[in-house]
């Protein structure tokens, strides 16, 4: 198990190097560093001398990805993509371009970000889950056909409709709670509010089904037929025995997600203006602020692996017979 | 020649799409165990009528692919005609009452007056404040306030009257000529096809053609969905936007798909080193949050063509290749999972008999892979494509009202609700917009979304196994 799970992480190293490589190219491939000093510097008759200074003071003075001036190893390591993307490692993301320190600003925008994520996904497995056990209590009716066909009605609606609709009716026909924005402390809940709504309701038709489907597969599984024959009442089957068998599938399914949540939802933080980390991925992306950009591309990259090597593991939690090699 | 053909970026990739569907088809009907699913499919009521709503809004949007550029009237200098620099559509010369008929500004659904007051002299010389007429809706009425819903309900019946004869007429002809072919009698072949899905079939062919007929008649004389901020009729731009919708949703899938399937399939099958670098690439890319890696492609790409002014000889052009592009960088972020998938099934289809026995054979390994494994994942292929027609088609609204899909100038559903978010705040609310954008969509997704159950459950043999064993049991 430890050498499976140290494995695993070696094989992590390649994979964020290449993640890394990406991003690098896919900036520097249409912007030059001098570019970049000219943007930032925000003038439009910079003298070359001021985009030097800018650039050996942040390291930019260095060839891009090859350094042939230089002398063994040296080739590669003084270059502008080794010394950006070294430190990242050992999560030290530098500072961006307007001299924020980069890691210092992922903790404080991390709290909105769980604050929305963290009741979003909580609230929404609760409402799937129990939608998709009602369903499957009722299958082969009428009322599981038409639930079925909302969910489908439902995953057809555009996520904007949701957005436009519950900021439109919530905030400004019953103003119940604020359109967008966030505060602190206990004042963040009146925020919060309508962003969770939309983002369980968003996804509660195609989540719903996606658990019927698991639900169902259990439920034709010998031992519910066993547990019937032993007189149990339909009720406590489902509860008792198809609930508990099908959590491994759901439970798998989900650990992959959970370190993501910390990313935080670019789309919603970006729709509800809260200052987490999505919008500041966002705000990054078009203030062209690569040391931002690298630092989120590296974070999301580690967490959907974290997210991998977690689900092996609760395969191995849940389900006995999984072993690890 | 009065019009000049345009063959846009997103216009080649539709024409080699048809090319290929039509090649597809001649190679199914060629092929008895290849049509099966297909005619499983085709017994699936709610399949039939999605598909066939579906194929409007194709039929919408290849009409709206056929670009050209109209000659200008009297310009026939030394024998060379002049032509237009605006590029126009089939579809636009079919629309050309929508197209041309303009108003100020907002107006609601079958209104004769504009959103806005303005100030109108009246006939005595006085300044009124007031709402004035409509240039287009409903200018043949001479007093709206009495008029109006006369006209619209009398317009509406003999829309429902038209559409319903022309709809009876075309079902009927649908029937007789299928019965000349299969050579007996029309009563005979209405008989044989009882409870088929025909019958819907032909209920919303009916349907469709009431529908089709009250908004022709209405659209005549109102703004049967209202028009837009500069006045524009909200229903030329709704289906307008469908070829968006339509390309982002299949010609994604046309770029990612030979990645996909070659990548997945020889990474199943020959496995060693081969698996570990397609497996590294696919999980490097996979690992990247998609709208972060969209979203800066994107960017990174508008600044690619502000740079470069010079590459494109109009905005249509410009427009254009950045759609394409936005297909291209959603197909990088979408083939990983299709490509996952397919390894899956290639390692489980390398260890069968069959192909075992053609490598005893000493059949090459491009031969066995295109002969062997590749027929048996089709069906793969097929339902996943066909599944990830929807959710392209929701996330090319949702990356454009960020700012990060097409081209604010090319009409889409995204633009079409970024421009009218704004204007949920003005009182009276200006609400047609959003909804026939939201409409159109919801219409087009949902079919697509069940069209791609049909699909799957005709496709999957696993899933018919499974049908067929709980029909047993019960």
């Amino acid at each position: 198990m430890i050498a499976y799970l140290l494995r695993r992480i070696l094989y992590a190293i390649p994979i964020l190097i290449g993640v890394n490589l990406l991003t690098f190219m896919l900036f520097f491939v249409v912007n030059t560093p001098d570019d970049m000093a000219r943007m930032q510097l925000g003038m439009k008759r910079v003298t070359q001398d001021a985009i030097d200074k800018w650039k050996a003071q942040r390291g930019y003075d260095k060839p891009l990805l090859y350094n042939p001036s230089a002398a063994g190893t040296a080739k590669l390591t003084e270059t502008i993509f080794y010394s950006k993307s070294a430190s990242m490692f050992v999560f030290d993301f530098g500072y961006a371009d307007d001299g924020r320190n980069i890691s210092r600003e992922i903790v404080t925008r991390m709290v909105p970000s769980l604050v929305i994520a963290v009741p979003t996904f909580i609230v929404g497995l609760l409402v799937y889950i129990s939608f998709a056990l009602l369903m499957t209590l009722f299958r082969g009716t009428r009322l599981d056909a038409a639930a079925v066909a909302l969910c489908v009605v439902l995953m057809s609606v555009s996520t904007l409709f949701y957005i436009i609709c519950g900021q439109f009716l919530v905030s400004k026909v019953w103003h119940w709670v604020p359109i967008s924005g966030y505060a602190g402390g206990a004042d963040s809940l009146r925020f919060i509010l309508l962003p969770v709504l939309i983002g369980v309701i968003a996804s509660i038709g195609s989540s719903s089904r996606w658990y019927r489907t698991i639900f169902l597969e259990e439920v034709g599984r010998e031992y519910v037929r066993t547990a019937r024959a032993k007189g149990l009442s339909e009720i406590s089957v489902m509860f008792r025995h198809v609930l508990k068998n099908a959590m491994i599938p759901i439970l798998t399914g989900v650990v992959a997600v959970i370190p993501l949540l910390f990313m935080g939802s670019l789309l919603t933080e970006s729709f509800f203006g809260i200052p987490g980390l999505g919008s500041f991925t966002i705000d990054a992306i078009q203030s062209q602020d690569f040391g931002i950009v690298r630092a989120m591309v590296f974070l999301g990259s580690a967490m959907y692996i974290l997210g991998l090597i977690l689900t092996d593991i609760s395969y191995t939690l849940v389900d006995p017979r999984v072993r690890l090699a | 020649m009065s019009f000049k053909p345009v063959i846009l970026w997103t216009d080649g990739m539709i024409f080699l799409l048809l090319a290929l569907a039509v090649a597809g088809i001649w190679w199914i009907r060629q092929r008895p165990h290849l049509l099966l699913p297909w005619q499983r499919l085709a017994r699936s009521r709610v399949g039939m009528v999605s598909a066939l709503i579906l194929s409007l809004f194709v039929l919408t949007g290849l009409l709206d692919t056929l670009h050209y550029r109209p000659a200008l009237t009297g310009s026939h200098e030394n024998g060379k005609s002049a032509y237009s620099t605006e590029v126009v559509s089939v579809l636009d010369l079919i629309l050309t009452d929508l197209r041309s008929h303009t108003e100020k500004t907002y107006s609601a659904p079958l209104s004769a007056y504009l959103y806005a007051k303005e100030s109108l002299q009246h006939a005595d010389g006085k300044i009124v404040r007031e709402f004035p007429r409509l240039k287009f809706g409903g200018a043949h009425l001479a007093i709206p306030e009495q008029e109006l819903d006369g006209d619209v309900f009398k317009r509406t019946i003999r829309g429902i009257f038209a559409g319903w004869v022309s709809g009876m007429l075309l079902v009927l002809l649908i029937v007789s000529v299928a019965a000349a072919r299969s050579r007996v009698k029309v009563r005979d072949w209405v008989e044989a096809r009882r409870g088929s899905p025909l019958n819907a079939v032909f209920a919303t062919i009916v349907l469709l053609a009431i529908l089709f007929g009250v908004v022709a008649h209405l659209a005549g004389a109102y703004h049967v969905l209202g028009t837009d901020k500069v006045g524009i009729d909200v229903l030329y731009l709704s289906l307008k936007s469908i070829r968006t919708g339509l390309v982002i949703g299949t010609v994604t899938t046309l770029v990612m798909l030979p990645f996909a399937i070659f990548l997945g399939i020889a990474a199943g099958y020959f496995r060693g080193w081969v698996d570990d670098v397609i497996q590294y690439v696919y999980t490097v890319l996979s690992s990247i949050p998609s709208v972060l890696l969209i979203a800066a492609a994107v960017l990174m790409m508008q600044i690619t063509i502000e740079k470069h002014a010079e590459w494109f000889s109009s905005s249509a052009e410009r427009a254009d290749l950045r759609l394409l592009f936005l297909c291209m960088i959603l197909g990088v972020t979408s083939w990983t999972s299709l490509c996952r998938f397919l390894r899956g099934e290639a390692l489980k289809l390398r260890e069968m008999e069959y192909i075992q026995a053609a490598q005893a054979f000493g059949v090459s390994s491009l031969r066995i892979l295109s002969r062997h494994i590749l027929p048996n994942v089709m069906h793969i292929v097929l339902i996943t494509v066909v599944m990830d027609f929807s959710s392209l088609v929701l996330a090319e609204a949702v990356l454009s009202y960020v700012g990060v899909g097409v081209d604010p100038s090319t009409n889409s559903f995204g633009t079409l609700i970024n421009n009218a978010r704004l204007e949920m705040g003005r009182e009276p609310m200006v609400w047609w917009t959003l909804v026939s954008a939201f409409s159109f969509m919801l219409v087009l997704v949902l079919a697509a979304n069940l069209l791609a159950d049909a699909v799957r459950d005709a496709f999957d043999p696993r899933l018919n196994r499974a049908q067929t064993a709980q029909e047993g049991e019960a």
